[in-house]
């Protein structure tokens, strides 16, 4: 019997056991038994897909996934997000601190989740159309309205701040398209980029590359975005654990840096007048 | 655009917003904290820190009301029921209360309503400059499909805050707004035609469009406000024996998907 209140699920089955309702003696996820089979005979990115997707996924694109988990796994400490945990990590945060600080921080619309959910936008709106794609990545806004986040700053899936593709992220998109469908949105994207790029004036950026990657897994834009956020975990863990042992006297501390333009100076107390 | 603009910010940032010369002293928007901001209520000293500028002590009250009548100890308030999730699994205060915090930031309640609401008014107050007509502007937002943030409710039909609200903007002098007055014309158009209830994310964003606050100013003024309601929360299910804030059996969990199958019977 359940309680009077229950959560409804279209993916996850638990049986309970006989002594405790509160126990699970088997868990089904949508139908396979977890415990007893998928643990034992399925890999990690077959789980996650049939998890999010709700079938098992064909080799390729559980192939595809693992290699994009890779690419995704440690973008380093330029990056923002790897950075935001490495701030937590050296003051010797708790650990899940420093996974939500870069979870934030890895949420922006500058090479974050919410960007990637923008460039899956643009796949379902302008799929493989390049004149689309040019149109829209000059305005890419959905509508003319205020929302919690902010307008875009640049094109959705390039780097404002790159010259040129650089070397790593060339090498991951090559990479990935080995992996991925001969049609799909890696194969165009690659085919593409330069064109894409000259329209833009700045290169593709990662977000543009795993975007086309959770395009050609069948994944949605929220799914994507979990999968973004989940994926680029691993580095910031790292990153944050070394900081730790590293200690705070190497980190940097910005202060001296960081220059006030309108320095009223030493507060002085008003002097009264008339008095002596 | 390229990366030549790096260089610039790499190892120097200029700001106006103030600096902490540490062991010497500490300026916020061109006032020393500790000698001319010292007599502000912290609440108050957060708008100054926001808006740049100091708002004046009606407009602190009258946001502080806002935060005072959102502080709801009820754990069945889904920020404050993560807080108290927290606090079961015995974790940390600030890591239950941030993460309550952040799923404030929700598209039913809480922070996406709130920046919609006040961009909803500033928009039709813009219409209504041009000669149009208000309800001309709720219809066509309607009519495209548009969430009408603050007029209707998820839980409730009522929301026993607009009073409370209301008489607080009454004490401080907001009661006569433009803005307040279009929330009530817009709830009697939505009423009268669509059957429409108007919560208090509508008052609150059109006292916020009267005070002047832009979306991301009232973004922030608002993210801490549900926090109160948190604390005690948490420390109620800290309390209790571990794990045993409204606990799940597995049949409490519906099922409603495909059947038991086996994995070599759909081999990929």
């Amino acid at each position: 019997m359940p309680s009077d209140y229950v959560y409804h699920s279209n993916f996850w089955l638990e049986e309970p056991e006989d002594a405790n309702p509160f126990a699970a003696k088997a868990c089904y996820c949508h139908g396979y038994d977890v415990y007893g089979q998928i643990i034992s005979r399925a890999g990690w990115f077959e789980y996650l897909l049939l998890m999010f997707k709700g079938e098992r996924p064909q080799p390729a694109e559980s192939a595809l996934l693992e290699r994009l988990a890779m690419v995704l796994a440690n973008q380093g400490p330029k990056e923002a997000s790897i950075r935001a945990a490495m701030n937590g990590g050296v003051a010797g945060t708790n650990h899940s601190s420093a996974l939500m600080s870069s979870l934030a921080v890895g949420s922006g619309l500058y090479g974050g989740s919410q960007e990637l959910e923008v460039c899956m936008r643009l796949w379902s709106e302008c799929g493989q159309n390049i004149e689309h794609w040019k149109t829209r990545l000059q305005d890419p806004q959905e509508d003319e309205r205020a929302d919690i986040w902010p307008n875009l700053e640049h094109a959705p899936g390039f780097d404002p701040n790159g010259d040129d593709i650089p070397t790593t992220l060339r090498q991951s998109l090559d990479l990935l398209v080995e992996y991925a469908p001969s049609e799909g949105a890696l194969h165009w994207l690659q085919a593409h980029r330069k064109a894409l790029e000259t329209s833009v004036g700045y290169p593709v950026s990662i977000s543009s590359v795993a975007a086309a990657a959770f395009v050609d897994l069948g994944l949605d834009r929220d799914q994507g975005s979990m999968l973004y956020l989940i994926l680029r975990l691993p580095g910031a863990a790292a990153h944050a654990l070394e900081q730790k042992k590293m200690g705070w006297k190497k980190f940097p501390f910005y202060s001296s840096a960081i220059e006030l333009e309108d320095d009223p100076g030493p507060y002085k107390p008003p002097v009264s007048e008339g008095k002596p | 655009m390229n990366h030549e603009r790096l260089f610039k910010t790499e190892s120097h940032w200029l700001t106006r917003i103030g600096k902490a010369y540490l062991t010497e002293r500490v300026v916020l928007h061109g006032k020393d904290l500790h000698h001319e901001l010292d007599h502000l209520e912290w609440l108050h000293l957060y708008l100054y820190s926001i808006l740049e500028r100091d708002p004046g002590v009606n407009v602190a009250k009258m946001l502080n009301s806002y935060w005072v009548g959102t502080s709801y100890p009820d754990p069945s308030i889904w920020p404050n029921h993560v807080a108290a999730l927290a606090g079961s699994v015995r974790t940390t205060p600030s890591l239950g209360l941030m993460a309550g915090l952040s799923i404030s930031e929700a598209s039913i309640y809480g922070r996406r309503p709130e920046v919609r609401a006040l961009d909803f008014f500033y928009r039709a107050g813009r219409w209504c400059d041009e000669g149009n007509a208000l309800e001309e502007f709720v219809d066509n937002e309607k009519s495209r499909g548009r969430i009408l943030y603050g007029y209707g409710r998820p839980l409730a039909n009522t929301d026993e805050r607009i009073a409370f609200t209301l008489d607080k903007a009454k004490e401080y002098g907001f009661a006569e707004g433009r803005y307040l007055k279009m929330a009530f014309a817009v709830y009697e158009h939505l009423n009268s035609k669509y059957g429409y209830s108007m919560n208090v994310a509508a008052v609150h964003a059109a006292l916020a469009a009267d005070m002047g606050f832009s979306c991301e100013e009232y973004q922030l003024i608002l993210t801490p406000c549900f926090v109160t309601g948190m604390a005690p929360c948490f420390r109620d299910t800290k309390r209790r024996p571990e794990g045993s804030f409204f606990p799940i059996r597995c049949e409490s969990i519906v099922y409603h998907g495909v059947g038991k199958r086996d994995w070599e019977d759909t081999p990929t």
